[in-house]
């Protein structure tokens, strides 16, 4: 049984170039997943490359952007549509960016609703 | 360039057994683009860690799909487990791994037929879901359900399988094999088959990598990419276990490698049934989770992850699966980019979507 989840803490401001140098060592994308924490959101990342895990932890305060990373991991743009629709997370420039009708919703955002 | 139009195709569609609806731009015959979009089911399941016991948990987990219904229950237990740092006998790992590759057998019969219906071929579909309920009686048998099974708990399982069991498990599958053959040599020798599936929705080794995909349909692309070479669950580094790979990255390699992991599985539990060892089937865990750990098992449709997180309450803070169709669906999009409008259903049905799992 291995514990091992390999979580690397990132900075926002560190991510894309992270998430390149992953790209150019092989890696691919595994998924993508928000959860609401007191400072906001925190965004895990997780990349695969010979069966060996890595997952990049970045936190967010709820109303900062944060940058998508589809123009190197093309797959991301259902992680962070259905981050968008669900949580109200603001990514930016992604590849395919359905404006929030990825997911068909009653209310918006209802895993992180707003008071 | 001809004039474009777009066709809707589902989320109601004669091949869809579950609703995913995608625009097809296409001009003529030939699709240019597909844009899919999901949420018709979306149940929110993984929100329920709020209001559901860890222990409890698993339920829920399970009832994300009624197919990889036990696989969804391991990943969870092996991310609280792994959260908690609770080591599982033994015992409980060779029987989670038989199930787990019960159910794998189950689901690729379950695909063929879903396949055959696709292409018109009614009567290849009602013998491979027949067979399958052969394998549906053995999970009955040994867990008391058919599509639910909640044998795996955290700490390991709830029931354990005895030796007579066993051996009529181990038997029934090896004497499954010839009828398991005659129906896959159809598929495979068929001239009408393999005109709807040769050549059909290529996608290349580099492509399948690009794109991140998954299971069969990354294996059918060359990729040697299985979860169960991690190590990380089960017993398969105990036996022999090298996942089945084609080069083609069509329609019909795919199917060629789900036909081969079916035959692989009953080896495995063939194999696992002789090396079981005798011991406890669980562990008692105290305490409630305080850490986060990220996982993944290699589902009959590809790799899933399973993502826990506890703050030391009975309550998760955050419970998250990542299904296989979910990582597909961008391979999807891509394989069906300059097909025939006559090969969308089959390059859908490819792909093995479960929608119920991507909805949680």
């Amino acid at each position: 049984m291995s514990a091992q989840s390999n979580i690397v803490p990132v900075a926002a401001s560190d991510l894309l170039p992270k998430v390149r140098d992953l790209k150019s060592e092989g890696y691919r994308l595994g998924q993508i997943c928000a959860t609401k924490v007191s400072e906001g959101f925190e965004i895990l990342y997780s990349f695969d490359k010979d069966h060996q895990l890595l997952n990049l932890k970045l936190t967010v305060a709820e109303e900062e952007e944060v940058q998508s990373i589809t123009a190197d991991f093309w797959s991301a743009f259902i992680y962070e549509n259905e981050m968008h629709d669900l949580f109200g997370v603001k990514i930016k420039h992604i590849a395919l960016d359905y404006g929030g009708h990825f997911f068909k919703v009653a209310q918006p955002t209802p895993w992180n609703p707003k008071k | 360039m001809g004039k474009r139009t777009i066709i809707p195709f589902g989320p109601q569609h004669p091949v869809l057994p579950e609703p995913i609806h995608l625009d097809l731009v296409i001009e003529d015959e030939t699709v240019v683009e597909a844009i899919p979009s999901i949420g018709f089911i979306h149940r929110g399941l993984e929100k329920l860690v709020e209001k559901k016991e860890y222990t409890e948990m698993v339920y829920v987990i399970e009832r994300i799909c009624g197919i990889c219904s036990f696989g969804h229950g391991w990943g969870y237990c092996a991310a609280v487990e792994g959260a908690m740092d609770v080591k599982v006998p033994e015992r409980a790992e060779y029987l989670r791994t038989i199930w787990h590759e019960m159910s794998r057998i189950h689901s690729h019969l379950l695909w063929l037929g879903l396949l055959a219906d696709g292409f018109g071929f009614e009567s290849l579909f009602m013998h491979c879901w027949r067979v399958r309920e052969t394998v549906l009686d053995l999970l009955e048998k040994t867990t008391g359900g058919r599509v639910i099974f909640s044998v795996c708990k955290v700490g390991g399982v709830r029931k354990d399988i005895d030796n007579e069991t066993m051996k009529e498990i181990v038997d029934t599958l090896n004497g499954l094999k010839k009828e398991i053959k005659e129906l896959t040599d159809v598929f495979l020798a068929d001239r009408s088959v393999k005109n709807r599936l040769c050549g059909v929705g290529v996608l290349s080794k580099e492509e399948a990598m690009e794109l991140g995909t998954v299971g069969p349909m990354a294996r059918a692309s060359g990729l040697r990419q299985d979860m169960r070479l991690t190590g990380d669950h089960g017993v398969y580094d105990q036996l022999d276990f090298e996942p089945v790979t084609a080069e083609e990255g069509d329609s019909y390699a795919r199917c060629k490698v789900r036909i081969g992991e079916v035959f692989q599985s009953i080896e495995l539990i063939e194999k696992a049934a002789v090396k079981i060892p005798d011991g406890p089937i669980s562990v008692e865990v105290k305490g409630n989770v305080e850490g986060e750990c990220v996982t993944r098992l290699e589902q009959p449709r590809g790799e899933a992850y399973y993502y826990a997180k506890g703050a030391g309450t009975k309550f998760l803070e955050r419970m998250r699966v990542r299904t296989p169709t979910n990582q597909n669906i961008p391979a999807l999009v891509k394989t069906l980019q300059g097909c025939d409008l006559a090969d969308v259903p089959m390059l859908v049905l490819t792909i093995d979507p479960c929608i119920s799992c991507t909805e949680r």
